[in-house]
């Protein structure tokens, strides 16, 4: 470890790095713009700048950046020498020659980056008299709020959106002082991880638009670590409340899973939560089939009596908790119990699980797939089925330009160093799907195949690897690309709904037979990895439930649409065999439409409980603020559920704390559940953990409105964390840190201070525990090919996840609903031309007795004899993977107008609304 | 004086033709290099007649060349050489005239360049505006490829070339090496950071050099007529001949080629005819507008690299501009940064938003609206943006060197322009 001296302080730094790093790991305060910790230097701000000497003789020293200058041996610099001190004001003052002086009015303020910095440098007075350079705005979609005025020109967005995450319409256009960042006309942004710009920018460019709407300051808002439930990956999120509403999402560093960044289904699928549309108040249905409210206590002694003493079964879900889930398979028995998947799912989630269990090879962290030189997906479109694995696998194809700046001795955070040298140079990565992914623009292959031929393919390149012969050029090529790889990863999942294609991915990878192999599998919910695990130790299939229903005396659902899980006859017959149904949700569905009695759970924002990803970790969610209404956590739900009827075991738990250890007892494959996050009685420093910032205002008139009288803060029994403003949000272990801030760090940069270094794990460490252990077994799978006859003018069906839409919960918030559209059916452009077609029209999908009417997309390949359909759509509910379908023109169907979309027409009149903005 | 660079050039003369080119010993130290020399014969040739880049840094040309790697040491793939042919340094116009009257001279400087670092795939990046030099040199390239001058194995050596004219979209900024390859790849024409050099690192992530054209133009007459012909030519300090020019207000403004180290006053007197009548001299930029203003006093000096840098400015281009006492110094430095801020690329902020600031100060100060502050406001800019290494670029400290200056030597004109809160120039008829 080199020694550098920085203003005569000795400090070891790490090899390689470079000074502003070096700085900053020293818990210096050095300014800086343009570097960001997951995107390198390019030395645009000037910011960083330090002086550098010669030796100790030398008094003089020139200005260097301190992210363009890597640390040697024995260098010596200085931070506070005047020409330093000056230098950096002077930056600062220059850019803030045309920044507007709107902070009390910019959705930034209070956590602005640039405020900070510019108080960091000491510039107070401003010399400049001249005009101030303006810009117009433009209309970046539902999501994103442009204001370029605010711009300081530093470049992370455009190096953000292009570089790291493959964006193609935004970027810097035009040049000296009147460089624009935006796209090449108003549009929507294309990328799946637009919003990450509003935490990249370091001043008020791009905004949280759906924020803006309700906006708080950073300081009111209310946080707490939580976990994403978008999707299974399992992102780390800090969601801020204030008056009762999740106001935004903010990204929530775990240096192996999501790091800096998330999804825009993840930052912005929260909105259903402020609708009226969840539910508030328990109700039982009256005879004309509407309901009536009743308090909690009448709600559950209702309960109580239908299911004390009586033939109970539970159907649980995916998408809730953990700890509710095992909850209600205690109290209804395992036997009774459905993990609340759809069959397929299930099994196929099931089997995923006992492969990793059992398999050879390396079951990853996002952060270790990016360490991927070799990538094989079987089956995913990923950005759509794991959005942030797909952004993790853009930088493993990166891995081949770093083998070249390493041959060539070029630090790698030298980033457009490194862009240049390697110019078009991707590691590869071969993409095998029936149509078009999100990925296919860093492709080395994509490759069009039907699901069952695609597990053909899988198993003919596993054979390659074991020396058999072919002569098909796409799998002697993936074959010899995998076999040179010094860490390949395959990919796979049950988006495709083919136990086949799962298999052949296993085949793969064992058959690489190289200890560092990868093998990744996505999952559709946020806990279906924890259904899989809670089903491993018993339960029944969900048409064993609707089999046996009309013997049954009642029926618990926990946070469950079952119309999603199952066909819609028979679900109408679950709901309709004249046993009582009692449902736990948190927003309004068919399912709580047919039940008797419904209880409002609290959503993921208002609950605590455990979930497990897609790689097995299991990770804790707190609730951001206490449950509104008479609202229940599910789990709380059914603890009371289960004292009233006197469940024995059940009875004798009291909080959250109880639950999980007695549910790790239960479960072997769950036993390390009661390490994911400290015990309730966890203090940091003497205290709760605040879930408020020390700035927090407004706290004793925050309900004014309602009543004059301060109310008491609600308590929090379950979590060492507090709904208060006390405490020390410092030094505890990371899965209790709500949100980031340091004294002169108010915005998101305040995490390096968290960080035990750069870009490193948080200091109080990784949070979650990862429940899969691997093994050395190796998995046996058996598969063989599904053998498929078509007739003429009959397609296959395949499932097209779609990351804005297919999700149940956030599709239900209007800008999710916005990007998502309406229901299609994708084809090729032959088929299109077959049938006459083009993108924008209707087709008339059959399948046996359901007929649909769906927009047509037309995608640039699609598998011969295939078609694709969005997944999770109201107009595709009755539509399943796999089944042969036929097509024929709608003639009834009217297209949307092509020249306005719209999102744009809402645009239109929003910005006429905001009196401003290039319409203006 | 034996003219070298433009021994084919002369007012009035057609542009030199390939059939003219040859018959005047064009294209012999093609022949020369291709059958006699290995490309490290001709590397040290280059390197011994301490030929120094004309571009404007002056620096030497096989030191230059030397870091491309070779043999071996290269990875596979292209090399290139790009012949910086983007003219826009304010004040200069040496490259048009050598590109307009002798195409095939840079050619064959080029092809020889080439081949001395292994390059195979050529560019003349030129400034757009060239339209005729584009014409003439694309129709030149076609005859060379007619005469097995580029292409496949040229003159039968088994070396191969190919050599494309590439029109440059037209900003200042492309003069810059790095950017002009980034303008050539394609993308925003911002400087590239260094190290990586272009040397090892350039165009599409390879190795490349990047020439002015009067240097490539100097190639082909060193290898065919040796290094210490070459060193014998200048008068001074530096070898060879130079491309001098002259703009202002001077009696016969032009571009002539005169040994390296010919004085300032042998080429402002007896070629550029001294100044016109009625007006005296008062200061001068000796190599475009990005470098230090001198005065009266330097008038004898040589022009070398390292005189005009000991006396406070540089060479640059070799092509002057005068100032006269009646023109205002501030109006045309404001002219020269208004200029410079306005082909900032944008990137980095001390030139981005400095340069309009400076601009801004200027503008007041000229305009009659300066306070006595705004003196010490430009000297902290100067220091601000002026220093190597504070910008990404070397286009803003170039840009502070005309302002540095002046506030040195023309001092009591920003004064009376404060004191009077006029120009004064402006009611005695100047510019």
């Amino acid at each position: 470890m080199p020694t550098i001296y920085i203003d005569g302080q000795a400090i070891e730094v790490k090899q390689g790095e470079n000074v502003l790093e070096a700085c900053l790991n020293a818990g210096m305060d050095l300014p800086y713009f343009c570097w960001h910790p997951s995107m390198g230097s390019i030395g645009s701000c000037r910011q960083c700048a330090l002086v550098q000497y010669q030796n100790e003789e030398d008094t003089q020293g020139r200005i260097i950046m301190g992210c363009m200058t890597p640390v040697s041996e024995g260098a010596r610099f200085s931070l506070k020498a005047e020409n330093a001190t000056e230098f950096r004001e002077a930056v600062v003052e220059s850019l803030m020659l045309n920044h507007p002086h709107d902070c009390p009015v910019c959705a930034e303020g209070g956590e602005c980056h640039l405020q900070d910095m510019t108080v960091m440098v000491g510039h107070r007075d401003r010399r400049y008299t001249g005009k101030k350079n303006t810009h117009r705005n433009q209309y970046l979609g539902p999501l994103i709020h442009h204001e370029m005025n605010r711009c300081i020109a530093c470049y992370r967005c455009e190096r953000y959106y292009k570089d790291y995450a493959g964006g193609k319409d935004l970027g810097a256009q035009a040049s000296h002082d009147h460089v624009y960042f935006g796209r090449h006309e108003e549009g929507i942004l294309e990328s799946e991880f637009s919003g990450n710009l509003v935490e990249v920018c370091p001043t008020g460019v791009f905004t949280d638009k759906p924020f803006l709407k309700q906006y708080s300051r950073k300081w009111d808002l209310q946080s707490a670590p939580s976990i994403c439930h978008g999707c299974a990956v399992g992102c780390n999120i800090a969601p801020g409340e204030r008056y009762g509403k999740v106001k935004r999402v903010h990204n929530r560093y775990h240096d192996e899973v999501n790091g800096y960044f998330i999804c825009d289904r993840g930052r912005f699928g929260s909105g259903y939560l402020n609708s009226k549309l969840r539910l508030d108040y328990s109700g039982i249905k009256k005879s004309d089939g509407s309901f009536l409210a009743v308090h909690q206590k009448q709600a559950l002694e209702t309960a109580a009596s239908w299911i004390s003493g009586k033939k109970v079964a539970g159907i649980g879900s995916p998408r809730a908790s953990l700890e509710a889930n095992y909850l209600l398979r205690e109290m209804v028995g395992k036997n009774n119990f459905s993990a609340g998947s759809s069959d397929l799912e299930a099994t196929l989630v099931g089997s995923i699980l006992s492969i990793l269990q059992t398999t050879t090879a390396v079951n990853p962290s996002i952060k270790k797939m990016e360490t991927a030189d070799a990538v094989l997906i079987l089956g995913e479109d990923v950005t759509n089925t794991a959005p942030r694995v797909a952004l993790a696998l853009r930088q493993a194809v990166r891995n081949k330009a770093f083998e070249l700046a390493e041959q060539m001795g070029l630090p790698l955070w030298q980033d457009a160093a490194v862009r240049n040298l390697a110019q078009d140079n991707l590691s590869p990565l071969i993409i095998v799907s029936a149509m078009d992914t999100r990925l296919d623009d860093i492709s080395s292959n994509s490759i069009s195949l039907a699901p069952h031929e695609i597990a053909t393919f899988g198993r003919a390149v596993a054979g390659a690897l074991n020396g058999e012969k072919t002569d098909d050029p796409d799998v002697i090529s993936t074959a010899e690309i995998l076999k040179n790889a010094k860490n390949p990863l395959i990919i796979s999942g049950s988006s495709m709904g083919s136990q086949d294609v799962i298999n052949s991915a296993v085949e793969v990878a064992e058959a690489i037979s190289k200890p560092e192999t990868m093998l990744s599998f996505c999952v559709s919910e946020c806990n279906s990895m924890g259904s899989a695990l809670l089903a491993q130790d018993g339960g029944v299939s969900l048409a064993d439930i609707i089999k046996r229903a009309p013997k049954l005396d009642a029926l618990i659902v926990l946070e469950n649409d079952l119309y999603r899980r199952g066909k819609r006859s028979e679900i109408d017959q679950l709901l309709d065999s004249g046993i009582k149904i009692i449902s736990l949700d948190v927003y309004e569905n068919r399912t709580l439409d047919g039940s008797h009695l419904v209880l409002p759970a609290a959503s993921y924002a208002e609950s605590q409980g455990t979930l497990v990803s897609s790689e097995g970790r299991a990770q804790r969610f707190y609730p951001v603020h206490s449950p509104s209404h008479e609202r229940l956590q599910s789990w709380e739900w059914l603890l009371e559920l289960a004292k009233l009827t006197g469940n024995k075991k059940l009875s004798k738990l009291e909080n959250l704390d109880d639950v999980v250890s007695t549910c790790a007892k239960d479960n072997l494959a769950l036993k390390k559940i009661v390490d994911v996050a400290p015990k309730n009685s966890y203090r940091s420093s003497g205290s709760k953990v605040p879930r408020q910032t020390h700035r927090f205002s407004g706290r004793t008139a925050i309900h004014s409105d309602v009543s004059v009288h301060e109310p008491q803060q609600p308590k929090d029994h379950d979590s060492p964390l507090s709904y208060s403003m006390e405490g020390l949000n410092r030094d505890q272990p990371a899965s209790l840190t709500p949100f980031v801030w340091s004294p002169g760090w108010n915005s998101n940069q305040s995490l390096q201070k968290f960080q035990s270094e750069v870009d490193g794990p948080l200091k109080g460490g990784s949070s979650g525990v990862r429940l899969i252990a691997s093994s050395s077994k190796g998995s046996k799978v058996f598969s063989e090919s599904e053998e498929f006859e078509l007739k003429a003018h009959q397609w296959h069906l395949v499932p097209a996840h779609q990351i804005f839409g297919s999700d149940e919960l956030s599709a239900h918030t209007e800008e999710m609903a916005e990007l998502a559209g309406r229901g299609f059916i994708a084809i090729g452009q032959k088929v299109a031309e077959k049938l006459g077609v083009k993108q924008g029209d209707g087709l008339l999908v059959q399948h046996g007795d359901v007929r649909c009417s769906l927009e047509v997309k037309v995608l640039s390949r699609v598998a011969k004899n295939c078609v694709g359909y969005s997944v999770g759509y109201e107009e595709t509910q009755e539509l399943t993977p796999g089944c042969l379908v036929s097509l024929q023109v709608d003639k009834d169907w009217r297209r949307t107008s092509p020249e306005v979309i719209a999102s744009d027409k809402t645009a239109l009149g929003h910005i006429a609304s905001d009196g401003g903005g290039a319409y203006g | 004086m034996e003219k070298v660079l433009t021994r084919n050039i002369s007012p009035g003369k057609a542009p030199t033709d390939i059939a003219a080119y040859e018959a005047n010993g064009g294209y012999s130290a093609l022949r020369k290099a291709m059958t006699v020399m290995s490309p490290d014969d001709c590397r040290q040739v280059i390197s011994d007649s301490n030929l120094r880049g004309r571009g404007g840094a002056g620096f030497p040309t096989g030191m230059k060349w030397s870091f491309v790697p070779m043999g071996d040491k290269c990875s596979p793939g292209h090399k290139y050489l790009v012949c910086n042919a983007d003219e826009m340094e304010p004040g200069t116009f040496k490259d048009r005239l050598l590109m307009e009257f002798d195409p095939h001279q840079l050619i064959e400087g080029m092809i020889l360049s080439a081949y001395c670092i292994g390059a195979d795939i050529s560019y003349i990046f030129i400034r757009g505006e060239y339209v005729v030099a584009i014409e003439r040199l694309r129709a030149a390239l076609a005859d060379c490829y007619a005469r097995g001058y580029l292409g496949e194995n040229i003159l039968g050596s088994g070396y191969k070339l190919e050599m494309h004219v590439h029109p440059s979209a037209g900003r200042y900024i492309c003069g810059e090496e790095t950017a002009l390859i980034n303008a050539l790849e394609g993308k925003r024409a911002n400087p590239r950071a260094k190290p990586p050099f272009p040397q090892v690192s350039g165009l599409w992530g390879r190795p490349t050099i990047v020439n002015n054209v009067e240097t490539l133009c100097n190639i082909p007459h060193i290898i065919d007529r040796g290094a210490d012909w070459f060193k014998g030519l200048g008068v001074g300090e530096d070898a060879g001949t130079k491309l001098f020019g002259v703009s202002g207000r001077v009696k016969n403004p032009g571009c002539w080629e005169l040994p390296m180290g010919t004085s300032v006053r042998e080429i402002l007197e007896d070629h550029a005819g001294g100044m016109q009548d009625g007006l005296q001299l008062k200061g001068f930029l000796p190599g475009g507008g990005s470098t230090d203003f001198l005065t009266r006093d330097h008038l004898d000096l040589a022009m070398d690299y390292n005189v005009i840098g000991k006396a406070g400015s540089r060479m640059g281009t070799g092509t002057m501009i005068i100032l006269d006492d009646k023109t205002c110094p501030v109006g045309m430095v404001l002219n020269l940064i208004r200029f410079f801020a306005h082909e900032s690329c944008g990137f980095c902020t001390p030139c981005r938003d400095g340069l309009p600031w400076s601009r801004q100060v200027l503008e007041d100060i000229e305009n009659g609206r300066g306070k006595k502050e705004d003196l010490d406001t430009l000297e902290y800019q100067i220091k601000y943006i002026g220093a190597i290494g504070n910008t990404h670029c070397a286009l803003a400290p170039g840009a502070m060197e005309p302002l540095q200056s002046a506030l040195k030597y023309f001092r009591e004109d920003f004064e009376h322009h404060i004191s009077g809160r006029a120009c004064p120039y402006r009611s005695v008829g100047g510019s």
